[in-house]
This record gives C-alpha cells, structure tokens and sequence, in this order.
C-alpha cells in the first residue's frame, strides 16, 4: 500500500521536474547553449547506466561503451538517410543493433571467468571506430557523416524537442532498471557480483544473467547513440574513441557503481563541468583522471556513498578481477596455515 | 540417494580425481577424508556442477549428473555449502537467506522456513538486517548453512565447515549439522577435520591424491590403525 503511494508519488515528482524543465527551455530561462550541453549531459547518462548495469551491478568490467554509442549512432543515421524510417522507428533501430552486438560479444566471452570482456570490449570499441573510418559508403569515413536527419518540426523551437526526448528516455531507462534490479532478477544480477560461485550454489543461472545484463547494457549504450545522431546531424569516427569510453566509466566510478541515481548526477554533472572548463582547452582533459584518483582515494563507494549508501567501487571490482582464483586451485594453497 | 561412479576429473592436463566412486544413501551423513590436495572439494564442484566430469557418472535421485548446469542441479534439491562460506559479504543477513530461497516460488512455505531458520540460527535474526560481512566466522558459518536451508535440499554438500573456527565453535556447527540430519536431510560432508568428522558420519571414504583407498563405517575406520596413523594425529 505505503510502496506503491510511494511509487506515484515518486512517479510525479519526476514528471513534474520533467515537465518544469521542459517549460524553463520553451521559455527560454535555459538557453539554447545550456539547453544543448544539458541534452549531451542526458545522453552520456544514459549510456553510463548501461555501463553501470555491467559494470557497477553484474560486476564485469566493460571499456567499450562508446563503440556501442557509436554503432547505436551509425546504425540511426544509416536508417534515416538510406531507408528513410520513421525517427522513432530509427532511435529503435539504432538501440537494438547494439544490442545485437552486444549478445555476439558476450555468448562467447561471458562463460570466461574475470577480466576477458575488459580486453574483449576494449578491443571491440577500437574496432568499432576503425571499421566506421574505412567504411566510407556507409559513415562517410574519417571526414564524417553530414545532413542526417535532425529533430524537427514546425511548431516548436528547435533546442526543446531533443532536450524533451533525452530527459524522457532518460527517465524510462531509469525507471526500467529500478524496477529490474528490485526484482529477483535483480537479486541474482548483484549476487553474480558479490560471488559468482556462491552464486551458482544458490541455483542462479550465472551465464544467463550476464549475457542478459550485458545485452541491455549495450542496448541503453546504443539508444544513447541512437539519440545522439539526429540531436548533432554530423558523427565522426573519432567521436567514439577510447577516451570516451573511459569517459564513461568515470562517471558510472564518480557516481558510484551499483547506484543509479549517482550516476545520472554524475553524468549531468561532468558532462556540464567540461563545458564550463573549455577554456582550459586540452588541459581540461586532466581532469577527468585527477577527479578518479581522488574518487578512488577518498570516496570509493562515489558521491551518493556520502549519503550512507554502501555500494560497490572500483577498487573491489579490480581486487576482485586481480585475486580471482580458478576453481580447484584453493584446497592446496589456503589452508595449510590453518591445520593444527 | 547419490552414487557417483568412476568419476574423473582433470584440471587441463593434472589429473585430479581417479575413477572416484562412492554412495550416498538416504537419511545418511556421509564423510570424505583426506589430507591437503587429496580432491576433496574437487569432488563437490563436480557433484554441483562446477567443474566438468572428464568420465564417470554423477546420478542423483536417478538423474544423471554429469550434463547439467549448476543451477539445474540446485534446483533438483542438491545444495551447497560451498568452501570458505562464500556469504555474501555485502548483502544483509536477510538479503542472503533470500538468495538461499532464490529457486523457489511457494512464497508461503519459504516463510515458514525463515522461522525455522532462525529457531535453529537465534543470532542470525537479531543480525537480520546486519551487512554479512561484518558477523563473526562462526555466525557466517551459520548464515552459510541457514542460506543453503532455506532452498529446501533433500542432499546437502558441505565443504569444511570447521574451516577457520575456534574448536568450541567447530563442536557447535557439527552438533548443528548432526540435528539437521536428524530433521530429514541426507549430508555429504567433507572435512579436513577428520576426528569430527567421523565421530557424526555414519559412513566415511579416505581419499589421497584423487583415489578413494579406504573406505567403511565411520566408527570403524576411526578405530582403524591406518586411519588414525595417517589422520588422527597416532
């Protein structure tokens, strides 16, 4: 009774501050500059929660996110220009293609143990970027892909419609994983984390559930993609680089791994600290690693661990990988201090 | 209950287990010894799954074994306690119990079976909504037991659960582990502590480097000479 008031009172409030934000970007108290970096902000929370979904809830380590932004992206624009779908239809498009790569990825590497989908999908991410430079019928090659598309119509002004459908989609995908991660497929997603074998005795399906976690991952990853092509009109290869993924998981790190609402903060907030920070130039770039040294040092569990959430870090995904031993190779070596 | 015949399991080419056979009869707490190395817990992990059979049969309740994956076989009513407790460290007591429960879909029943739990476990319900991780060794031991419980096995694997507790605390686990035999649970258990273990098992097998090489009534094979030369300590 008391949960589910809970739910539509929650349910409001987002629509509300939804709704209140939209009005303040019709009405012009958020410009059109702010309005646009606050529509890349939503996108790059969007994809870090797909990467929070694997890294920071299943506890597998992913460095290729922008390689699923990207083919979310490219696979978007290609369906607006060359088949001349509906945009909804194209955003779709664009996030199940990722998804798609996702599950190609992951059948084969997620029955490995510890640190194969890092490499995996950091090697998956370069190759995503190398394969759009040398495709040029399809993406335009490293010069770019020009006129796709973009969200318009003749009633409103312009910088309103992207703004209102990221922070839609944001939300829906905040909603999804909430409401995934409370059920009891949720329950087995974190104990895969906590203890894959202690996991597996309780009888949950560990293989499924990652291939599953990671699928999704890449779907969210893509739809960030998907939404980003017609929000700018214009994509480059070289929009997708590693950095960018890197750029990722720093936020889902600052944010806290395993903690949804963290990482949207964390995602709005970065994404608007580099704007405001341009005038370093390149130097700007100093500080995303600056702020995961300190991150680590200090505040492990990310901002929202100030707030008494006890969630996962970095550091114990990196012990984790680091001191996973393989099965049967524990009885000789543990315990022998321990016979008396 | 459990007959697992010739069974063989290599870790990449080091051969571990050497047509490994033995029974596990209904109702019976069954024990295998051995020192350090001997496979052990090689052979739990290939019970539930864990690691692959290279040949042999794995039958339980009349199913073979040896093709399912871990979370099939849990589902069959074979749990385990695996090795180290494995409780999850940063879940709550109560979060872990519901993962022991995490197959099972007679919401009614399974919370009947949280009182029996806590009768049996009285400090894991004044620690209900403690993180895991910061109870006691003795009291994980019991929240690892207490999980497995809670999915309602007919057979449970137990992989030394004396490992790292004080000698009081061990006679207390063991006495546990004897009362839930006695409530109706079959229990193959596999012990370093082989002097506890006998004194509660009805059968036991010795195994040394992958081989069962003795094996008979656990009262037996404590009063045996070689036994207490190799094991006992004299």
């Amino acid at each position: 009774m008391s949960k589910k008031t809970n739910t539509i009172a929650s349910a409001l409030i987002v629509a509300l501050f939804l709704i209140l934000l939209n009005l303040l970007v019709w009405f012009r108290v958020i410009g059109e500059y702010t309005s646009q970096v606050l529509t890349i902000a939503g996108i790059n929370a969007i994809i870090a929660l797909g990467l929070n979904l694997i890294s920071g809830f299943t506890g597998q380590l992913a460095l290729g996110h922008a390689g699923f932004m990207a083919v979310g992206a490219y696979t978007t624009a290609a369906l607006l220009m060359k088949v001349n779908l509906p945009m909804a239809l194209a955003v779709l498009g664009g996030a199940l293609m990722s998804a798609l790569f996702g599950f190609l990825i992951g059948l084969p590497t997620l029955r490995l143990r510890g640190d194969y989908l890092a490499i995996v999908t950091l090697g998956f991410g370069e190759i995503i970027r190398v394969l759009m430079i040398n495709l040029p019928e399809l993406t335009g090659g490293p010069a770019g892909l020009k006129g796709i598309p973009t969200y318009t119509t003749n009633f409103a002004w312009r910088p309103v419609i992207p703004f209102a459908l990221v922070y839609l989609a944001l939300t829906l995908v905040v909603v999804l994983l909430n409401n995934l991660l409370n059920s009891s497929h949720g329950a087995a997603i974190v104990s895969i984390r906590e203890d894959e074998i202690a996991a597996n005795a309780m009888g949950v399906n560990v293989f499924y559930y990652k291939l599953f976690a990671f699928t999704l991952s890449a779907f969210i990853g893509g739809l960030g993609g998907a939404l980003y092509a017609p929000f700018f009109g214009y994509l480059s290869p070289n929009m997708f680089n590693f950095q960018k993924s890197v750029e990722f998981l720093i936020i889902v790190v600052l944010g806290g791994m395993g903690n949804l609402t963290g990482t949207v903060v964390a995602g709005i907030g970065l994404t608007y600290l580099q704007e405001i920070l341009r005038f370093l130039k390149d130097y700007r770039l100093v500080i995303y690693p600056v702020i995961l040294i300190i991150v680590m040092l200090f505040q492990p569990s990310g901002i929202m661990g100030l707030f008494g959430n006890k969630e996962f870090s970095l550091t114990r995904l990196v012990s984790k990988m680091l001191g996973e031993k393989p099965l049967g190779g524990e009885e000789s070596s543990d315990k022998a201090g321990e016979v008396q | 209950m459990l007959k697992v015949e010739k069974l063989d399991v290599y870790y990449g080419n080091i051969r571990a287990l050497h047509e490994v056979s033995f029974e596990v009869k209904q109702g019976e707490i069954v024990t295998l010894i051995g020192a350090n190395g001997a496979g052990k817990t090689t052979v739990l992990h290939a019970i539930s799954g864990l690691v692959p059979a290279r040949s042999g049969s794995i039958r339980f309740l009349d199913q073979e074994l040896t093709a399912l994956a871990p979370h099939k076989i849990v589902q069959l009513g074979l749990a385990h306690v695996p090795e180290g407790r494995r409780i999850f460290a940063n879940l709550t007591v109560k979060e872990n119990l519901e993962m022991g429960a995490y197959t099972r879909k007679d919401a009614k029943a399974v919370k009947a079976d949280y009182e029996q739990v806590f009768t049996r476990f009285p400090r894991l319900k004044e620690r209900l909504n403690q993180m895991a991780g910061t109870l006691s060794g003795g009291e994980q031991q019991m929240l690892a037991i207490g999980r497995t419980l809670m999915s309602r096995p007919k057979l449970v694997l137990m992989d030394e659960p004396s490992m790292g507790l004080a000698p009081l605390l061990v006679s207390e686990i063991f006495e546990i582990i004897k009362e839930i035999n006695a409530a109706g649970t079959t229990i193959l258990l596999v012990e370093q502590n082989a002097q506890m273990a006998l004194s509660i098992a009805d059968r036991a097998y010795v195994l040394e480097t992958g081989r069962v090489v003795l094996q008979g009534e656990a009262q037996a094979l404590a009063n045996s000479e070689e036994v207490r030369k190799a094991y006992l300590g004299g």
